[in-house]
């Protein structure tokens, strides 16, 4: 008589629950991207700090995602000039890069730095911090229509980050730039 | 044959140990792809997900928090839920219903509960603000909760303003957006 035991059935079994978790599991944590927005509470008169019209840069998200920009504000009654782009590397990735060289130049030294010296990682995010807070950089203000998707919102929050971009906003769109997005549609 | 049967145990062992299950979503999302590459910590998750319609779904994780979380929602709202009904609401990750059918929704089988005509939303507007109570006692029952909002690529803007507008006004500031990966190969050679 053999002692020999079929193994085979135990196999099937074990690949058939492979097959099950492998399905079922998964394995990529989806990723975040952390937002903050300003409090509602009242700021005091006092408190406030007013932004250089030349600092400042105004980004309107539209409708099918067409994206609008403009620098400054409307000044001795002159209208700011708005452009309209797109999300691709050429659009409002490059005119961000070009507004903000200094600090793109900057960090892309520091991650040289990093990657050949071994800088620590806390390091790093303490000295990026410091250059993406330089005072001549631009401020951006993110300003959605009622039209704009969510996408928009995503794409442009990345182009903060791709373009090192340390202070930005995101308003509610008033009546000055839905006329500015009028006259342009005209 | 040994040999074989060790191998495919060992790697049943490696995917039992390692999974964490897909959690079912009431509604397909498709999120948005970003460059960021923070990945969304495991626990104390307050899921805030919004289809491309503009529906708005709750949903915290930890069963006991989401037994408090009912009871407390149902006083505000004066309902009282049995012991069956809070046993059964500890076990959904995500819903989507005001809180007068919440009942209802209960009573439901598993499979009926993602059907389209019950899952109406959870109401957020300015006349009836049931989210921002989900939310605030939510934060109230653990005050680690971070919130993470998950939208539709084709969601509108508004929408997820209103939603922000309704944070913003019982103080919570910060959230995590979802995203999905996407490369950042093309901006580096510029």
């Amino acid at each position: 008589m053999s002692t020999r035991v079929d193994f085979t059935p135990m196999v099937d079994l074990g690949f058939l629950l492979i097959t099950f978790f492998m399905l079922a599991t998964t394995l990529s944590k989806p990723q975040t991207m952390e937002v903050a927005l300003p409090s509602k509470e009242k700021v005091k008169e006092a408190d406030q700090t007013t932004i250089k019209a030349s600092r400042a840069v105004t980004i309107l998200l539209g409708k099918d995602d067409k994206v609008y920009y403009y620098e400054g504000t409307r000044e001795n009654d002159i209208d700011p000039v708005l452009v309209q782009t797109n999300f691709s590397p050429k659009g409002i990735r490059q005119f961000l890069i070009k507004k903000n060289y200094d600090v793109m130049v900057k960090v892309r030294e520091l991650n040289a730095e990093k990657e050949s010296k071994k800088l620590s990682d806390k390091e790093f995010e303490k000295r990026k911090d410091e250059i993406i807070a330089d005072k001549k950089a631009p401020i951006v203000i993110i300003k959605g229509t009622e039209e704009s998707s969510y996408k928009s919102l995503i794409d442009v929050l990345d182009e903060m980050a791709i373009c090192n971009i340390g202070r930005y906003a995101i308003l509610d769109i008033d009546p000055f730039d839905l006329e500015l997005l009028a006259k342009k549609s005209l | 044959m040994t040999a074989m049967c060790d191998v495919a145990f060992l790697l049943l062992t490696f995917f039992m140990l390692t999974s964490n299950f897909t959690q079912k979503e009431p509604v397909t999302v498709n999120s948005p792809s970003s460059i960021s590459e923070i990945k969304i910590p495991d626990t104390n998750i307050m899921l805030i997900l919004v289809d491309s319609k503009g529906k708005v779904f709750f949903g915290v994780d930890g069963q006991e928090n989401r037994k408090e979380l009912l009871t407390k929602m149902g006083a505000a709202y004066n309902t009282t839920f049995s012991p069956e009904e809070l046993k059964e609401f500890s076990l959904i990750n995500r819903f989507g219903v005001p809180i007068n059918r919440m009942k209802a929704f209960l009573s439901l089988k598993p499979e009926e509960r993602d059907l389209p005509q019950n899952a109406p939303g959870i109401p957020c507007d300015s006349i009836d603000n049931q989210f921002k109570n989900w939310v605030s006692i939510s934060k109230g029952i653990n005050k680690n909760y971070r919130i993470a909002i998950k939208a539709d690529q084709k969601t509108a803007y508004p929408v997820i303003k209103k939603l922000m507008g309704t944070l913003q006004d019982i103080n919570e500031n910060r959230y995590n957006l979802i995203t999905s990966l996407e490369s950042s190969k093309d901006f580096e050679n510029q």
